[in-house]
């Protein structure tokens, strides 16, 4: 479990942060650059101190300004990956991913030293220098080293910035297995709106300092008000989604949802993988009866929430259709159907965006 | 006799050079590695006096050095007389004498070769190594200083060829005793005052040149070396 409650003044620039995540699960920090993400990180790292507030770490209080504590980094027991790596120049492969581990007691480690260089695919890199090793490399590396120090959270600060999109590709789905694999939080760093839909569960939403929103994915990407945050032009709801079957003839896959299936062009992932997609609210049309004899596959029934009118031509609805969805019709529409929160409808998918990999 | 066989004076004082140069060396070196880092990494009151006070050496007469350690050191010096009594330790007119003249004398070198590339050292590195579970103290000894290792060489062998041609203040301090504290510049300067003594000033001269030489070859080598480590 995470608690952090900061508060640290850099010149003009104010850090005023609270936000708490369950255990296992990955939180991502989002904001432009320059939102305050890296302090805050540095924070939970003990690199920088914050004023006041408290940091606690699945129980563990790494510190509070009213009990006067404040663990030294070597003491939090945190794992750190770097945006630049920050491998050792001077030290093997091997010796960068051992320098953590060695220095964590016997008893307290939970993460073997093969078990790592597995997952992450290295095993033939232990004996190179790291002058040697691409950019997804290194960064596979720096993700050993800190995950063998056996932390008790992972601190991602944009891991993946310094990588083309091949490399991105590479790491990604590394990064999408530590947290199941090694049942760890992860406090995930990112200005990519596409990496945070496709690894956290979690979400902070920062603005020049301030933590203005904080929540589940599927939450957030359906507010309206942080649209202008959150930078997707068109706005829309991610939904999380497990890979029920697939359907050769059809050419489809189903994908299993609070709500229930979605239907979607033949995906290449094993059955049981965890996807989420993405659905544009102008690709959601509004119905008051189920319509037959169409070729939209995705036709859901739900309920109206919430309708607020948007920049004058367009009308946002959000329904519940067991999780929340955004459509945008025009105001012609909503009089005509004279929808009123809390009426039955039917949602007509047109198009569903699969986040697997990268989006 | 031919050309390069060497006199035993001359013997005397290429062997009493080198071992006062290695000592000089040797003994400032951790200090030359703590004032550097201290220099480089920390702020406190008096830092600007205390880098000062480091660099005087460079900028002053030797003989000036040379006068004030005697005066310091010398057996009825302020801290020498303290040491002969309690201690019975002579610095004075011995090689220690002139190991530690050639040691002041060539110290600001020492620092300012480390302290550069302490200053390039990326303090990123360090944070991730006490994010990794090292205290302060094992971050210097297995990041930052295998990091300065060619500074820290480069910086040797500078204070070592310093030592090696040093002068002025060992002269003033320790004197010209032979087998003693006769070094290679002074065993020179001798012959150079005698007559007849032309030959053998330009055999030490020779020697002189050829090792200053040795020692920058051997500091390039050194680091070409330990370039090529990191990129294996």
């Amino acid at each position: 479990m995470l608690d952090v409650c900061v508060r640290r003044r850099q010149g003009n620039f104010t850090v005023d942060a609270t936000f708490r995540s369950e255990a296992a699960c990955v939180t991502a920090l989002f904001g432009r650059s320059g939102a305050g993400k890296t302090s805050i990180i540095n924070m939970v790292a003990g690199l920088v101190r914050p004023d006041e507030g408290h940091i606690i770490v699945g129980g563990r209080c790494l510190f509070d300004s009213k009990s006067t504590i404040d663990l030294p980094p070597e003491k939090r027991r945190v794992g750190y990956v770097f945006q630049e790596g920050r491998l050792f120049p001077h030290l093997s492969v091997r010796s960068n991913l051992t320098y953590g581990m060695r220095l964590t007691p016997k008893p307290e480690r939970y993460v073997e030293f093969d078990q790592v260089v597995n997952l992450l695919g290295i095993d033939h890199l232990v004996d190179r220098r790291p002058a040697k090793l691409s950019g997804g490399e290194k960064q596979r590396v720096a993700i050993g080293r800190a995950l063998l120090t056996s932390p008790s959270v992972l601190l991602m600060d944009e891991p993946l910035a310094s990588l083309d999109f091949a490399r991105k590709a590479e790491v990604l789905p590394f990064i999408a297995r530590l947290a199941g694999e090694f049942s760890l939080p992860i406090l995930y760093v990112s200005h990519s709106l596409e990496e945070i839909l496709n690894l956290a569960d979690v979400m902070v939403v920062l603005d020049s300092g301030r933590a203005v929103a904080s929540g589940t994915i599927e939450e957030l990407m359906s507010r309206r008000d942080l649209q202008s945050l959150t930078g997707y032009t068109d706005c829309g709801a991610v939904i999380s989604t497990v890979v029920e079957s697939h359907h050769e003839a059809a050419g489809l896959s189903y994908l299993r949802f609070q709500g229930g299936v979605l239907k979607v062009p033949r995906l290449d992932v094993s059955i049981g993988s965890r996807v989420r997609v993405r659905i544009e609210a102008r690709n959601v049309a509004i119905a008051l009866v189920s319509p037959e004899q169409i070729s939209v596959q995705n036709i859901l029934p739900g309920t109206v929430e919430e309708i607020t009118n948007g920049n004058g031509s367009l009308v946002d609805v959000r329904l519940d259709i067991g999780c929340p969805l955004l459509a945008r019709i025009t105001p012609m529409a909503l009089s005509t159907l004279d929808l009123k929160p809390g009426m039955r409808v039917f949602a007509i998918i047109k198009s569903v965006a699969v986040s697997h990999g990268i989006l | 006799m031919s050309w390069f066989s060497l006199t035993p004076v001359e013997i005397d004082a290429l062997k009493l050079s080198l071992w006062v140069s290695g000592w000089a060396v040797a003994v400032s070196l951790p200090f030359g590695i703590l004032a550097a880092w201290g220099l480089a990494r920390l702020r406190f009151p008096g830092k600007s006096a205390l880098d000062g006070l480091i660099h005087l050496p460079l900028v002053l007469p030797p003989v000036v050095v040379g006068y004030l350690l005697l005066v310091l050191l010398g057996n009825r010096g302020i801290l020498g007389a303290w040491l002969h009594k309690t201690l019975g330790i002579t610095i004075a007119f011995t090689w220690k004498g002139a190991a530690l003249a050639s040691a002041v004398m060539a110290f600001p070198l020492l620092v300012r070769a480390v302290r550069l590339s302490i200053e390039n050292v990326d303090r990123g590195l360090e944070a991730a190594a006490r994010t990794l579970g090292a205290g302060p103290l094992r971050v210097f000894f297995t990041v930052t200083l295998p990091l300065v290792v060619p500074g820290v060489i480069a910086g040797a062998i500078l204070a070592f060829a310093r030592s090696l041609g040093e002068f002025g203040a060992t002269i003033t301090f320790v004197s010209n005793i032979q087998g003693q504290t006769q070094t290679l510049p002074l065993a020179l300067y001798t012959l150079t005052q005698i007559p007849g003594g032309e030959r053998a000033a330009m055999r030490l001269c020779v020697i002189a040149v050829a090792l200053g030489m040795a020692a920058l070859v051997a500091s390039e080598l050194l680091a070409r070396r330990y370039a090529a480590r990191m990129e294996s």
